[in-house]
C-alpha cells in the first residue's frame, strides 16, 4: 500500500542528537567537546583584547603563553613540576602503602571494619586544611610537612574506598571457592584480591587525584618551591598570567596522570571490555 | 532400593534451621527435615518459595551452619564445605579475570594433577558440554546460557562425589532453559554423578530426576516423596509426551499449590493488623 516502500532506498536517517540517553555518532561526540574548548578560549580572548578586562584580573590567552616560554627556558616551570610531582608522589605512596593492606583488612574481616572505621570516620571529617598549622609546627616547611598534608588528605578516604572494593566481591566467588577445595587464605589471594584489583587500580587513579588538590594547598600556605608556591608568590606581586599558568599546568598534569592510569586499567584488565 | 550395608551418598537426618532475627526474634526456616540421595542418583528438591530449598542445599555444601541434626556424605558428617561437593550456583560464578578454559582448569588447583593431565580434563569437559571453541573467551563475551555450561564443566571435572545445583538455570530465558535442560540430561546420563538439584520448575525436575522431594511451606519438611519412574534415556520431546509425565505433574504441582496457598495465608495473616 505504501510505494515508497519498493521504489526508494533506505532512506539516509536523520541524526537525532538529542533522545533521552540516546547515542550519538562519535564524530558528534568529539566535535561538541572541541568546540567547547574552542569557545571557551574564543570567550577568553575576545574579553581580553577588547580590554573588557583589565589584564591585572584576566590576562590574554598569548600572555599566559609567554609566561609558558619564559618559564620553560628559564627552568623554573620544570623545578615547580618537579618538585611537585615528587611530594605527590611520595605522599601518595605513603597514604597508599598503608591504604591498601588496612583497607583490605577491613573489607575482608568485619573485625577489622569496627576497629577502625569509628576512628577513621572520626578523623575523616576534619578538614585536612586545618592541618596545615599544626603540621608546620610538627614538621616545618620542607617536603616532609606536604607528605603529611597530602596523607591526611587522602588516606582516611582512601582505605575506605579500598574497603568497599573488596567488600563488593561477589560471596558466591567465596563460596564456590571453598566448594573447590581452597583454604581461606588461597581464596584471599587468588579470589578477592584479584576480583577487587580493577576496583583498587581506580581507587588509586581517583585519590592520587585527590593528592593534587591537598599539594596545592600545602604549597600555597607555605613552600620555597613547587606549583603552589608559584601561584602564591605571583599573586604578591600581581602576575597573573603566572598564576593562571600555574593553575593550567596543574590541571593538564591532572589530566595526564588521569589518562596513564586509564591506559593501564584497559592493559591490565583486558577482560573487564564485554565487546568482541 | 538400597539395602546394602555402604552408607547413602547423602543423608539428612532432622535437620533444622532456625535463623535469629533482630525484629521477630527465632525464625524457623526448616523443621526436622529427612532425606536421602543414593549414589548416582538424580533428586530433585521442589517447593514453594521460601521454603528453606536453597538453604538445605548451602547446609549440605556446609557453607551454612546446620542449626540441629545431621547432614551426611558417605557416613562422615559436614562440617566444613569441601571439594568432595561440587557447586552450581543460580549466579554466574564464573570468575571475569580467567578464560573459559582457565575458570574450568582453576578447579584442579588442588588435584594435584600434572599439567598436561589437567588440560586434557578440561578440554573433555568443555567438549561435553559443547563449548571447546569458546576455550579462549572471557566470561564477560558469552551468553548467560554458555556462561552456566562453563560453570558445569567446572563442576564436574574435578569428579565430586557429589554435586548441588541450586536452580542452575533459574536465571535463564525459557528457550536456552529447555536447551540446558537438555544438555544437563545428556552430560548426566554420561557421568552419572550423585546430583541434588534445587528448583522450582516442576517440568524441570521431573524431567532430569530419579526421585523428587516435594518441601512444605516454611518452616520446610518433606511433604513427600515421589519417585519418577520414567524410562532413560530421557529426552524432552519425548518424556513430557509420556502420559506418566503428565500424572507426575499433575501430582508434584497440586502438592505444592497446597503448600503455596498455606504461604500465602501465613503472609497476609501476619501483614494484617
Amino acid at each position: 500500500m505504501n510505494q515508497s516502500q519498493e521504489s526508494t532506498p533506505v532512506p539516509a536517517r536523520r541524526v537525532r542528537l538529542f533522545e533521552l540517553h540516546g547515542e550519538i555518532p562519535h564524530g558528534y561526540y568529539l566535535a561538541a567537546g572541541a568546540s567547547f574548548i574552542g569557545i571557551f578560549l574564543l570567550g577568553w580572548t575576545l574579553l581580553t583584547a577588547f580590554g573588557l578586562i583589565s589584564p591585572i584580573f584576566l590576562p590574554s590567552p598569548l600572555a599566559v603563553l609567554q609566561e609558558l616560554t619564559s618559564q620553560v627556558q628559564s627552568g623554573i616551570l620544570w623545578q615547580d613540576v618537579l618538585a611537585s610531582s615528587y611530594r605527590i608522589i611520595v605522599g601518595w605512596l605513603i597514604s597508599t602503602a598503608l591504604a591498601l593492606p588496612i583497607g583490605i583488612l577491613m573489607g575482608n574481616f568485619r573485625f577489622f571494619e569496627g576497629l577502625f572505621e569509628p576512628f577513621n570516620d572520626l578523623v575523616r571529617y576534619m578538614p585536612a586544611v586545618a592541618f596545615v598549622p599544626l603540621t608546620i609546627l610538627w614538621a616545618g616547611v620542607g617536603d616532609t610537612q606536604k607528605f603529611i598534608i597530602i596523607f591526611i588528605g587522602t588516606f582516611f578516604q582512601e582505605v575506605l574506598m579500598i574497603m568497599d572494593n573488596v567488600k563488593i566481591v561477589p560471596r558466591e566467588f567465596i563460596q564456590i571457592s571453598y566448594t573447590l577445595g581452597l583454604n581461606k587464605w588461597e581464596i584471599l589471594r587468588s579470589v578477592v584480591l584479584r576480583s577487587a584489583f580493577p576496583g583498587i587500580w581506580d581507587t588509586f587513579r581517583i585519590t592520587l587525584g585527590w593528592a593534587w588538590t591537598y599539594l596545592v594547598v600545602a604549597e600555597l600556605v607555605a613552600a620555597n618551591v613547587g606549583l603552589g608556591y608559584r601561584i602564591m608568590r605571583a599573586q604578591r606581586f600581581l602576575e597573573t598570567e603566572t598564576i593562571i599558568l600555574g593553575i593550567l599546568v596543574i590541571g593538564v598534569l591532572g589530566l595526564v596522570t588521569d589518562y596513564a592510569f586509564k591506559i593501564t586499567y584497559n592493559l591490565l584488565f583486558p577482560w573487564m571490555r564485554r565487546t568482541r | 532400593m538400597n539395602t546394602t550395608a555402604t552408607p547413602p551418598k547423602l543423608q539428612a537426618r532432622n535437620v533444622w534451621k532456625v535463623f535469629r532475627t533482630a525484629s521477630k526474634g527465632q525464625l524457623v526456616v526448616m523443621q526436622d527435615l529427612s532425606l536421602v540421595v543414593h549414589q548416582n542418583e538424580f533428586v530433585s528438591l521442589v517447593g514453594p518459595s521460601g521454603c528453606g530449598k536453597s538453604t538445605f542445599l548451602m547446609m549440605v555444601a556446609g557453607l551454612e551452619s546446620i542449626t540441629r541434626g545431621l547432614i551426611q556424605v558417605d557416613g562422615q558428617p559436614v562440617l566444613a564445605p569441601g571439594a568432595d561437593r561440587g557447586m552450581v550456583f543460580q549466579s554466574y560464578t564464573l570468575f571475569p579475570w580467567l578464560t573459559v578454559f582457565e575458570n574450568v582448569r582453576f578447579a584442579l588447583r588442588k588435584s594435584g594433577l600434572p599439567r598436561q593431565e589437567q588440560d586434557q580434563q578440561v578440554l573433555h569437559y568443555l567438549e561435553r558440554v559443547g563449548l571447546q571453541a569458546f576455550k579462549d573467551a572471557y566470561p564477560n563475551q558469552l551468553s548467560g546460557g554458555m556462561r552456566q555450561r562453563v560453570a558445569i564443566a567446572r563442576a564436574l571435572v574435578y569428579k565430586p562425589k557429589m554435586l548441588l545445583m541450586d536452580e542452575p538455570f533459574g536465571a535463564l530465558d525459557a528457550q536456552t532453559r529447555l536447551l540446558m535442560q537438555e544438555l544437563l540430561l545428556q552430560v548426566w546420563e554420561m557421568e552419572r554423578t550423585t546430583v541434588l538439584f534445587v528448583t522450582h520448575d516442576v517440568e524441570e525436575a521431573i524431567l532430569l530426576s530419579d526421585r523428587v522431594y516435594v518441601m512444605t511451606a516454611r518452616p520446610g519438611r518433606i511433604k513427600e516423596e515421589v519417585v519418577v519412574d520414567l524410562p532413560r534415556p530421557r529426552s524432552l520431546l519425548e518424556t513430557e509426551a509420556d502420559v506418566r509425565f503428565a500424572r507426575l505433574r499433575k501430582h508434584i504441582l497440586t502438592l505444592i499449590r497446597e503448600e503455596a496457598r498455606l504461604t500465602m495465608e501465613q503472609e497476609t495473616g501476619m501483614n494484617t493488623p
